[in-house]
């Protein structure tokens, strides 16, 4: 699904070559301030490499209209933001960003109950705790319905136990659409229980 | 005409009572504004003593060109103004947007308001093309110069948010709108508000000049009324036409936010 060769950024990634499978669950684990987040951005084409190429499904992201990528391979940032309104705005405001029909209430109740948040859709989200924010934001990105997706610590602000269920559940969503899942994660358990590849980066530079 | 009472030297002399007056308070209360004060009101005199006998001569000696000068220099004033009392580090492309988006604005609402709604002629008649164009321009001044101070600031402030929307796939133009939304409200805001007090308590100083030299007072009011129009719509298009300029300065071609 994804090549990169050469790639450069900064003096803070330096990859020769890494390959991630489309049909497989990759989670990139690492020290803090390794420079996973900057992987997931590049794949994103938030930021582009100074040197090398990143290929997506054989095409380089150069040749990508920008737009158009970031349709198909999303990424939920580490510290998700909430926008004003309700739960229901918060939820809708993916689709509408990204130029996709809405869908009725039912299939985002559906996706609260996916991502273990027992909450209604029009309270407002500036009363919800990190970890019920993190939850919200896992929805939304779900709701997508893109090719890949890329999640920057999804799960880190929530405690062990829902932790697992929320990842048990986005992982089978996920995979029951045959869509892409990449994974930044500092837990190892997370790492070793979901992952089917695990990449490991150490000072910008893919471990093997 | 009737007799307009000119004041003499003394006259005017006379009404620097009110400086003093002013200068005593701060002087006995310590407030530390003295130099500031003395400055402004001298500089004030000379500028528009200067700006009397250039007018003088202008009037006396209509000519196309003095016309476009002044003007010229007014627009070159106001953006230079723009550039000095930013609050924020402004780079080589704001600037260019602030000047095209000045330039273009307030070019636009002169031509309309001179030649559709009060039609001059000669085409530039400076008794109307210089006070007319230094209303518009300088008010599209103070609305740009609030744009770009809240403009640079909000997208470095929400950098977060918009680079969320762009992950998320919005385009540049779905990611800033609501930071363009408010900008543009806040930039026009005062200019609205200044619609609302006209007439009942404050005598706008256009009108109050004509009446003091003889017009009626309704033909006064038709012209504030048209410049205060006048003046609403410049505020909004240069605004707007620098806001569609400035936000595109962030982003690259490929649609990626440029804030370090
Ligand atoms: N825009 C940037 N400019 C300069 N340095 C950055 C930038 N973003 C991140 N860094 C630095 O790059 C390194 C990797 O950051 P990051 O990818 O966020 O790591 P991780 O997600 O693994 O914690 C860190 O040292 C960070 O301080
Ligand atoms: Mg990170």
């Amino acid at each position: 699904m994804f090549k990169l060769e050469f790639v450069k950024y900064k003096n803070i990634l330096d990859i020769d070559y890494l390959e991630i499978q489309g049909d497989k669950i990759t989670c990139i684990v690492g020290e803090s301030g390794s420079g996973k987040t900057t992987l997931l951005r590049l794949l994103n084409k938030l930021i582009s490499p100074d040197k090398g190429e990143i290929y997506f499904m054989e095409r380089t992201l150069k040749e990508w209209d920008t737009i158009e990528l970031r349709r198909r391979i999303t990424m939920l940032p580490q510290n998700p933001i909430m926008f004003n309104g309700n739960i229901r705005d918060n939820l809708l405001i993916g689709l509408k960003l990204s130029e996709k029909p809405l869908v009725k209430d039912e299939k985002l109740k559906e996706i609260l109950e996916l991502v273990n948040l027992n909450k209604v859709l029009d309270e407002p989200t500036q009363n919800l705790s990190g970890g019920e924010k993190q939850r919200l934001a896992i929805g939304r990105i779900l709701l997508l319905d893109c090719d890949v997706y890329l999640l920057d610590e999804p799960t880190s602000a929530l405690d062990e136990g829902t932790e697992v269920k929320v990842m048990n559940s986005v992982v089978e969503y996920i995979k029951s659409k045959n869509k892409t899942l990449i994974v930044v994660t500092h837990s190892k358990r997370i790492a070793s229980s979901f992952g089917e590849k695990v990449v490991e980066i150490f000072d910008g530079k893919v471990k093997v | 005409m009737k007799n307009i009472i000119d004041i003499n030297i003394y006259q005017l002399l006379a009404a620097y009572v009110f400086i003093v007056i002013l200068l005593l308070i701060v002087r006995k209360r310590g407030i530390k504004r003295e130099k500031e004060i003395l400055i402004s009101s001298i500089r004030m005199t000379f500028q528009l003593i200067i700006m009397g006998f250039v007018l003088v001569y202008i009037i006396n000696n209509q000519s196309a060109l003095f016309t476009l000068l002044i003007f010229i220099f007014m627009e070159v004033f106001s953006v230079y103004n723009i550039y000095k009392r930013s609050k924020v580090e402004l780079n080589l492309k704001i600037k260019k947007a602030v000047a095209i988006s000045m330039a273009t604005g307030s070019l636009i609402s002169l031509l309309y308001f001179l030649f559709i709604i009060i039609r001059i002629d000669p085409w530039y008649d400076p008794r109307y093309f210089i006070p007319i164009a230094g209303m518009l321009i300088g008010n599209s001044m103070t609305g740009v110069a609030l744009g770009v101070n809240k403009l640079v600031d909000d997208i470095k402030k929400r950098k977060d948010e918009i680079e969320m929307a762009l992950m998320l796939g919005a385009t540049p133009k779905m990611a800033v709108k609501e930071i363009i939304d408010n900008t543009f409200d806040s930039a026009i805001l005062p200019t609205i508000n200044s619609m609302v007090g006209m007439g009942i308590v404050f005598l706008p100083g256009m009108m109050t000049g004509q009446i003091l030299s003889g017009t009626s007072p309704l033909t006064a009011i038709k012209y504030q009324i048209a410049i205060m129009l006048g003046i609403l719509g410049c505020v909004a298009i240069t605004v707007i036409l620098f806001l569609q300029l400035g936000y595109k300065t962030y982003f690259n071609e490929e649609a990626q936010l440029m804030v370090e």
